[in-house]
């Protein structure tokens, strides 16, 4: 009973929330929006017993990404007017076509498909289970590789994000192919006629 | 003596070819004396271990040869070899060959002395030389084709030596493509061979003929023709083409464009005389085939006529000569025709000599006028230049038939086949020949009168210059002089009355004329005085005495002559018409067709249709699928919405 | 008592919510990325509900992964934002149509 309470309470938070970032004016508001939406789902996840992957949403998510979201948004001097242009003339159309998805969305996921007897034997847990544990040991034993390619994925992600913002000093010289080939035989070639020296 | 003819005839082809390859492709290095050396060491040598080998099979009785050198491909049963065929009558033909195109090697030295392309000149020649003793030497049909080819491919150069020159240019091109009809009838009659006796081996082709003879092929439906009269017609029209019969005779007087020495080479000795030799090589083919030999008679005889009548009305001097040969082809066209193999062959040896000599006389005439070659500004050469007006002499002496010469004996004896044969033609071939006689001596002392006696009509400059020919030049003249008078009484008993060729030329019983003749035949004296009690000899005699009635005695006539008959001089002059009409229709159909299909096929239907019309289609496709791209992120994340919504029903709730 | 529907209806309900985000706000791109996070975290909420529910843990292995490659993600988003504005002085989405066909 407990349970459906906190449930219930937790998932209108997070349809408020999630309805408020794609809603609000200010882009700061909606950042603030979505990290209490991030909060929500984490109660949710610790409902669902996924305690660890619930701190990592918050230590991460909210403590990394959504920061760095904040940092971009306030660092952008951005003209609001403009990009709320068009957000009247197209409620309807993303009010429609998200009631459609929903509608039929819901049809499949609706009770009918997973009621209770469909997944009737919920696992009860011992008292001394980790979820941590559990899925340390998933991650480094049957999905070892995938793991250290997510590594390496993330190795890229920082080295694309510094090379890309990076305004590098211009210390060397290099060539630049692309004007080398573009090149035209009458920027570098001047023809002179003169007649012979004598020397 | 020779326990290995085989090394000995490697090295007779092998060393042109070695010449040639020095002089082309090192001609700098070496230097001019570097690549007339070399050559004409290369020929000489190549002469010499010919006359060796053909003293070793003729008089010492030697055996013949024919070996498979190399295999160069072999398909499915087929092999294609490298392999030579010395008897009798290709051990003649390559002492000719040899011989002459060495006096030619060496003449050259004097001709071409200025030429800035002289140790290309050497190359060809040489080349020229080694192909053809490819094509006589060949022990079957590919070898004998390539070597077909190749003084195809080098006549062809040689003609267009002077490449800067237009009309040389064109007469190359010319001789090429007439050449090139005559050599798809020649491999259509090889491919013939191939699917009726299933072997390019002459020995074994020449085995199975009686298995063949008997057998039809339908070209047009409905109508039956003998396999070996189609595969002989297609064999000759490639010697058509070779040996400059009419029709595809149009190409030798253009060919004169070519230097001097070329057009001793090509047109007296060698080139020419390749679809002579190559039908009496194939003698046991032709002789299965009476239409066939029918149709050379005529052919021949046309030529022969006519092509003789060309020769009256030219004025350059080289032409002259040039028409003469193809009349002279034309002779030994019909002997073939009437089964005279023998005599084709002793015609086209005693040809070879003083044609070649003929020839190098008019070069060194020309060389004398400084590369003047129009007679009517020559004359009265005889004072300065004796040694060539003598050999002049000879020469055109040897080439009308004067009792004694070798030119006598052989066209005599081709005269007396012809009389004796029985095939449908014939007759209009005897009197083209006898004919012929007569307009042989015409043009030959219209040329030596013009040439050489008379007024001098020269410029003053040339007149002041005239001077006998160097050494080089006239040493060969004399030596060739010599074969033009006496060769004919030493061949014509062996050649033609004693076996000579012996297996090399088969003649069924039914057409030998010349065993005919034979019977008859009392030693070269009785042959001799036999032709006084004949026309031939006074129609020769009545050609001369015309020839100085006409331009010493009274040299105004000729021109009321073309005046009075302009119609037919019109008609000489332009020669029958046929290379207009061959120009006009051929090559201007040609080029028609061609224009055409270029702006039907190619510009309308590939490139309008295909080609640009592709890029058409999907330049207008991709016109109206770009809009769908207007570079908006909220246009793909509209339209990727869209597509899951699409997913969705289609998939999960099956609704479509 | 809870039910896995339960947890799928509000994870689709969140899933069309950031759909109606995007379309709403099409000239924005941080509301467009902020709506992409959103998308992943419905996704995320049914990984880990299944994964509760079926008693595999390999649901919640794979929101692991999924957070990492929305984590680069939204690195690379908003530095690619970040030279964007550098180099336009804007991030209105209706200005950058320079791919177009």
């Amino acid at each position: 009973m407990i349970e459906q309470i906190v449930f219930y309470c937790f998932a209108a938070m997070l349809i408020f929330s999630a309805g408020m970032v794609v809603s609000m004016r200010n882009p700061v508001v909606s950042v603030l929006f979505l990290v209490l939406s991030f909060f929500s789902c984490a109660a949710i996840w610790l409902l669902l017993q996924a305690e660890f992957l619930a701190i990592v949403l918050i230590l991460v998510y909210v403590g990394a990404v959504m920061v760095l979201f904040l940092f971009v948004v306030m660092m952008l001097d951005i003209n609001m007017t403009v990009l709320r242009e068009g957000f009247v003339k197209f409620l309807p159309v993303g009010i429609g076509v998200a009631v459609l998805m929903l509608i039929s969305m819901g049809l499949i996921v609706g009770s009918s498909q997973f009621d209770i007897a469909a997944v009737a034997s919920v696992a009860q847990h011992d008292p001394g289970y980790s979820n941590t544990k559990e899925l340390g040991l998933a991650l480094y034993t049957n999905y070892l590789y995938p793991f250290e390619i997510a590594g390496i994925i993330l190795l890229v992600a920082i080295i694309a994000a510094i090379s890309l913002t990076m305004r590098k000093p211009r210390t060397h010289k290099t060539p630049k192919p692309e004007k080398q080939v573009s090149v035209k035989r009458k920027d570098r070639v001047r023809l002179v006629k003169m007649k012979a020296e004598k020397e | 003596m020779f326990e290995n003819m085989e090394n000995i005839y490697l090295a007779i082809v092998i060393a042109p070819l070695l010449g040639s390859v020095i002089a082309g492709l090192f001609g700098r290095v070496i230097g001019r004396a570097g690549a007339h050396w070399v050559t004409i060491i290369g020929v000489g040598v190549s002469s010499i271990l010919s006359m060796v080998a053909f003293k070793y099979i003729v008089f010492d009785g030697g055996e013949e040869f024919n070996q498979t050198i190399y295999t160069w491909l072999s398909i499915g049963n087929l092999d294609i070899n490298v392999g030579f065929l010395v008897d009798r009558l290709s051990v003649t033909m390559m002492v000719v060959v040899t011989f002459v195109s060495w006096m030619i090697h060496i003449y050259t030295i004097g001709y071409m002395h200025d030429d800035p392309g002289y140790q290309r000149f050497f190359s060809y020649i040489s080349l020229f030389t080694f192909a053809m003793l490819m094509l006589v030497m060949s022990n079957n049909f590919m070898q004998l084709f390539f070597g077909w080819e190749g003084v195809g491919l080098v006549s062809y150069l040689l003609i267009g030596f002077w490449y800067k020159k237009d009309t040389a240019i064109f007469a190359n091109l010319k001789a090429f493509l007439v050449n090139r009809v005559g050599d798809f009838g020649f491999l259509l009659g090889i491919a013939g061979v191939l699917l009726y006796f299933g072997s390019l081996d002459y020995v074994d082709v020449f085995s199975r003929t009686a298995a063949v003879e008997g057998q039809t092929i339908q070209i047009l439906s409905g109508h039956d023709w003998s396999v070996m009269t189609v595969i002989c017609i297609c064999l000759f029209i490639g010697a058509m083409g070779k040996s400059a019969q009419v029709p595809l005779h149009v190409w030798l007087p253009d060919s004169m464009e070519g230097p001097t020495p070329i057009s001793a080479l090509i047109h007296a000795a060698t080139m020419v005389t390749a679809g002579i030799f190559m039908v009496s090589r194939m003698s046991p083919l032709f002789e299965l085939s009476e239409t066939a030999l029918s149709f050379i008679l005529v052919i021949g005889a046309i030529t022969a006529l006519f092509m003789g009548l060309l020769g009256l009305v030219q004025n350059d001097i080289k032409r002259v000569i040039a028409y003469s040969t193809l009349s002279q082809l034309g002779y030994m066209t019909v002997a073939l025709g009437a089964s005279a193999y023998a005599a084709a062959m002793f015609h086209l040896v005693t040809h070879a000599f003083f044609k070649a000599l003929l020839f190098l006389a008019a070069g060194s005439v020309i060389i004398g006028m400084h590369h003047e070659q129009d007679m009517r500004k020559m004359g009265g050469l005889y004072k300065y230049m004796p040694i060539t007006w003598f050999t002049s002499l000879v020469g055109s002496l040897a080439l009308i038939g004067f009792p004694g010469t070798s030119g006598f004996y052989s066209k005599d004896a081709i005269i007396e086949a012809l009389h004796h044969s029985h095939l449908p033609g014939s007759g209009f071939a005897y009197f083209a020949v006898v004919a012929g006689v007569f307009i042989t001596a015409l043009y030959s002392f219209r040329l030596f009168f013009m040439t050489f006696h008379g007024k001098e009509r020269m410029d003053k400059h040339t007149w002041d210059h005239l001077h006998e020919s160097p050494k080089v030049v006239t040493v060969p003249l004399t030596i060739l002089a010599i074969p033009s008078v006496i060769l004919g009484a030493f061949m014509i008993g062996p050649v033609l009355f004693q076996g000579y060729f012996g297996d090399a030329i088969v003649v069924s019983g039914a057409h030998d004329v010349l065993t005919e003749i034979g019977k008859s035949y009392h030693g070269v004296w009785g042959f001799t005085l036999h032709a006084f009690k004949a026309a031939p000899v006074y129609l020769a005699l009545a050609g001369v005495l015309t020839a100085w009635l006409l331009y010493i005695k009274f040299p105004h006539v000729p021109a009321i002559f073309a005046d009075k008959l302009g119609f037919l001089h019109k008609l000489l002059l332009e020669k029958y018409y046929l290379d207009k009409f061959n120009q006009a229709f051929f090559a201007g159909g040609t080029r028609k067709i061609g224009q055409m299909f270029w702006n039907i096929g190619d510009v309308r239907i590939i490139d309008g249709f295909f080609v640009n019309g592709t890029a058409l289609t999907v330049r207008w496709f991709s016109g109206i699928i770009r809009t769908l791209q207007s570079g908006y992120l909220y246009d793909y994340a509209f339209a990727m919405i869209i597509g899951l919504l699409l997913l969705l029903a289609v998939f999960v709730h099956h609704l479509f | 008592m809870l039910v896995l529907s339960d947890f799928l209806i509000l994870a689709a309900i969140l899933f069309c919510i950031s759909v109606a985000g995007i379309f709403i706000n099409r000239k924005n791109v941080i509301i467009l990325l902020m709506c992409i996070e959103l998308m992943l975290l419905s996704v995320n909420l049914n990984f880990v509900a299944f994964s509760h529910f079926l008693g595999d843990i390999g649901g919640q292995v794979f929101v692991f992964f999924i957070l990492t490659v929305a984590a680069a993600e939204a690195a690379i988003g908003l530095a690619i934002l970040v030279v964007l504005f550098r180099n336009r002085n804007t991030i209105n989405v209706a200005d950058l149509n320079s791919m177009k066909g």
